[in-house]
């Protein structure tokens, strides 16, 4: 069984390393700030001690305040995974880092968040729709959508 | 080895991109009514002639005997043909045990899933390359009028809104039982139909008879 490394014992090994990325740390779950995203993650990936190197999903939720992305890492290695979350404001366009020169994997999951929820990833090498047709108005899993 | 990828795709994915969005918007703008289904000459009563009706009568046996399915299974309700094919409930008993990969090959399209406007283009396609005489069964709930994806923005809203559908199987999905009965009845609409043009064909007899 998969071991869900508590977030909190993390936080305290990553601090040191990323001063002030990290917002909050719980038992379950990591929030950093979305600038710091792409270091922190690519740290964890490298790092041997952590070793992620599987990416289970990313997905989106919508707060209306704000969109908080949701990354589920996994260790083969090591048996262990992470929940990193990250927050990005603004309904116009909003940005984060895309990890896909990390992890092969996001590509086709951060598409799918930008078809559905509009947000955009930056240095995705193709940012475009991929259920949804091209042309089509607004992005639906959107609370305000309807 | 190094794969020289340049004029690899004749269009940038982009054009293409935007080229299908046009075609959805396009179809799905002119589909907005119900297309009506083709049961007008269900009513019309049967012409008392020996030599129509018989020849019409061969014709149908041949084609109610025999319609070879097309495949459209967008969805869910496709496992539920896929066990009417099977041994146990057994349609070959019917005469449609071939399932034919080209639609030209095909008489009957049994519509066994949700379709979303991007897929319906392509539905439209494959039933515009089936030969005539064709018939379309809508299988399961989604395929009558969007089922519980009706009120959905990428849903299409039934068949119907496509491609004429002769019968309706509701159920979600609709059991083989089921499947099997509105296969049934489509054999005895085939059987009710005229396929040789009675106004030129009646003027010639009557020519004939007066000798």
């Amino acid at each position: 069984m998969t071991v869900a490394l508590s977030a909190k014992e993390v936080a305290a090994k990553l601090e040191p390393k990323f001063p002030a990325s990290i917002i909050e740390s719980n038992k379950d779950s990591l929030l950093v700030k979305s600038e710091s995203l792409f270091e922190l993650i690519s740290f964890l990936k490298t790092t041997p001690e952590f070793d992620f190197n599987y990416l289970s999903s990313i997905t989106a939720v919508d707060y209306l305040d704000y969109f908080e992305l949701v990354y589920h890492l996994t260790s083969m290695e090591h048996n262990h995974s992470l929940v990193i979350k990250t927050r990005c404001y603004g309904r116009g366009n909003p940005t984060v880092p895309s990890i896909v020169s990390l992890y092969e994997g996001a590509n086709v999951q951060e598409r799918e968040i930008y078809d559905l929820m509009g947000i955009s990833f930056e240095g995705h090498p193709n940012m475009k729709r991929i259920f949804l047709w091209d042309g089509f108005e607004g992005h639906p899993l959107r609370k305000d959508y309807l | 080895m190094e794969v020289d990828r340049t004029g690899e795709y004749i269009y940038p994915d982009t054009e293409l991109d935007r080229v299908e969005g046009q075609v959805i918007e396009e179809l799905k703008a002119n589909s907005q009514e119900a297309i009506p289904d083709p049961d007008q000459w269900l009513e019309e009563e049967l012409e008392q002639n020996i030599i129509l009706t018989t020849v019409d009568w061969v014709i149908n046996w041949g084609r109610r005997s025999s319609p070879w399915v097309s495949l459209c299974f967008p969805a869910c309700c496709g496992f539920e043909f896929v066990s009417a094919m099977g041994p146990r409930f057994d349609i070959s008993r019917f005469g449609m045990e071939i399932l034919r990969a080209s639609p030209r090959q095909a008489d009957l399209m049994i519509t066994a899933g949700t379709l979303t406007w991007k897929m319906a283009p392509n539905i439209k396609r494959i039933y515009n390359q089936m030969a005539e005489p064709k018939w379309v069964i809508a299988m399961g709930a989604c395929a009558i009028s969007g089922g519980i994806f009706r009120s959905s923005y990428s849903v299409v809203p039934g068949y119907n809104h496509i491609i004429p559908v002769d019968v309706y199987v509701p159920g979600c999905p609709p059991r083989p039982e089921g499947l099997i009965y509105g296969i049934q009845m489509l054999q005895k609409k085939i059987a009710k139909r005229k396929n040789l043009p009675q106004e030129g064909l009646k003027g010639l007899i009557k020519e004939g008879l007066r000798g």
